[in-house]
């Protein structure tokens, strides 16, 4: 009987604290927002904060999607001349990077890069009464530090997948030509002609909403993170596994709403 | 309306889960004084200065400055109240991503109070009251020794020339000579500027020099309050123990038993 009390106490106290994480990180996303819409703005921070995750994530997120398009190519080939469907990779490939993969991947290494970054910083700020410093002179932490980063995070992943979805298609077109044996141009024109504006603006959607899930997970463990380097430490591993499962999830839901 | 001290503290009480830091401490600051709080090393010296700053909500009890509850002041009224504030923390607390002079003269730009462009002259300005050479503008703070950081977070304290300034812990890690110049910016700030200051310090020479009034706090409260020219000749057992670093006293038997 115990057993059975202590279990259900256990899972109680586990929702409970889940239900309490949301409300805050709620709020806290609110609060950042709201200091978006009144001065003062920091168009300095803002820029710096978009060049590190517009700028800096080019080289690892055109990695990846180079590398994505390219095994798409080659798997849905294999698969796909089972039954004769060869000629459909070049729509395959432009589908799954455009409508999925472009934004899921660069979604997934921008967490990893830049949620780990900004809970680091904003964290260490944190532990060494830098925080408290900003309200000491005269500034907002959450307007001078959080804000900006919410923005260029919004802003700038919307234009990595723009490139992530580029690069992904050439990945393909590289494959097909090279070795599958397709012609340039058949393969670039049937590219094109498949392609539906509905499954590139569906993809920057999800950009901007990982964009922000990931510097406001970043942002948030940080600004809450206590305890010297064990805690910065512990911010960011939360803000990378925080932002990652999110990005999943959400990926599934916004599917949901644009395609099911 | 003279007679309203600067800061009055009232009951003020703060509990981390179970330890009990303040517990009721009442304190009057007077404006334009130097006050010294003294107190053991946890007492509680740098959570009441962060109360005061609004960093740390207290469980109980009344701030006043000027006057006016600060707790229940609205939160655009409680900033410009801090906008007259300046505060040195125990750790420095620089900005590490800026170089020096942008932390020196970062409420000054906050504030719209200075352009860019003077920002470096000011710094410059301010660094040499602190004993710091210009080129030091240059620099991160991460290329600065701990005493020099220490300065320059003094310089940053006080560039916007606040109306009551905090110093935790002011000289700590400064060799002798350099405390005492420390020391004697903090009266200049009291007498030239009329500023209110609040020093934490452990050192008796230094308190005696920048302190009109010391306060002690032990176990969380304020146990004494008076001149401290005086310390170390209080007639109050506790302190005059602490003041002299003496290892036989009240204070160390309460700690044994
Ligand atoms: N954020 C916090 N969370 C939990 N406990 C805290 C926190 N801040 C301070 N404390 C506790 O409050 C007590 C008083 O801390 P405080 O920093 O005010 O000491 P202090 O008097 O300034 O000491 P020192 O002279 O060593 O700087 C300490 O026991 C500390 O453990
Ligand atoms: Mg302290």
């Amino acid at each position: 009987m115990t057993l059975i009390l202590n279990v259900l106490a256990a899972i109680g106290r586990g929702v409970l604290g889940a239900c309490r994480s949301v409300g805050a990180i709620a709020l806290f996303a609110l609060d950042g927002v709201s200091h978006l819409l009144r001065p003062p703005f920091y168009p300095r921070l803002f820029g710096r904060a978009f060049l590190e995750i517009g700028f800096f994530s080019l080289p690892v997120v055109s990695l990846t999607a180079i590398f994505t398009g390219m095994v798409l190519a080659l798997q849905s080939y294999s698969g796909f001349s089972r039954f004769g469907a060869e000629s459909a990779v070049a729509n395959v490939v432009v589908l799954s990077i455009t409508r999925e993969l472009g934004p899921v991947l660069a979604g997934l290494m921008v967490a990893g890069r830049i949620g780990a970054a900004f809970a680091a910083e904003i964290g260490t700020m944190r532990v060494t009464d830098q925080i408290d410093a900003l309200t000491t002179l005269s500034t907002n932490p959450m307007k001078y530090l959080v804000a900006p980063r919410l923005l260029a995070g919004t802003l700038a992943m919307p234009l990595l997948v723009v490139v992530a979805d580029i690069l992904g298609v050439m990945g393909g077109w590289l494959v097909g030509t090279t070795k599958l044996g397709f012609g340039s141009t058949t393969y670039l024109a049937s590219t094109l002609n498949f392609m539906q504006a509905e499954d590139v603006i569906s993809g920057l959607v999800k950009a901007a909403v990982f964009g922000f899930v990931i510097t406001l997970m970043g942002c948030y463990h940080g600004y809450n993170s206590r305890g010297g380097a064990q805690g910065v430490g512990g911010a960011t591993t939360a803000a990378v596994v925080s932002s990652s499962i999110l990005i999943l999830a959400l990926d599934y839901v916004l599917t949901e709403m644009f395609f099911g | 309306m003279t007679d309203t001290p600067k800061i009055r503290l009232r009951g003020l009480t703060k509990r981390f889960g179970a330890k009990t830091v303040l517990d009721g401490v009442d304190l009057d600051i007077a404006a334009g004084h130097g006050m010294v709080i003294l107190g053991g090393s946890g007492s509680g010296k740098s959570v009441t200065i962060k109360c005061i700053l609004g960093l740390i909500t207290p469980d109980a009890g009344t701030i006043e400055i000027d006057g006016r509850d600060i707790l229940s002041m609205p939160r655009r009224e409680r900033e410009e109240l801090n906008d007259r504030i300046g505060m040195l923390f125990q750790n420095g607390a620089l900005f590490d991503s800026l170089p020096v002079w942008e932390n020196v003269c970062f409420k000054l730009l906050a504030q719209k109070r200075i352009t860019r462009a003077r920002a470096r002259d000011k710094a410059a300005e301010v660094l040499a009251q602190v004993g710091l050479a210009a080129s030091v503008g240059d620099l991160s703070p991460s290329e600065l020794s701990g005493g020099m950081q220490k300065r320059v977070g003094l310089a940053r304290a006080i560039a916007a020339e606040p109306e009551i300034i905090f110093f935790d812990e002011p000289t700590t890690g400064l060799d002798p000579i350099m405390g005492a110049v420390i020391d004697g910016l903090i009266v200049d700030c009291v007498k030239t500027l009329g500023a209110t200051a609040v020093s934490i310090t452990h050192d008796m020479a230094s308190a005696r020099r920048i302190g009109d009034t010391a306060a002690m706090l032990h176990k969380g409260r304020m146990v004494w309050t008076g001149s401290a020219a005086e310390l170390g000749q209080t007639g109050n057992a506790m302190v005059d123990q602490f003041a002299r670093g003496e290892r036989e006293g009240p204070i160390g038997m309460e700690l044994r038993k």
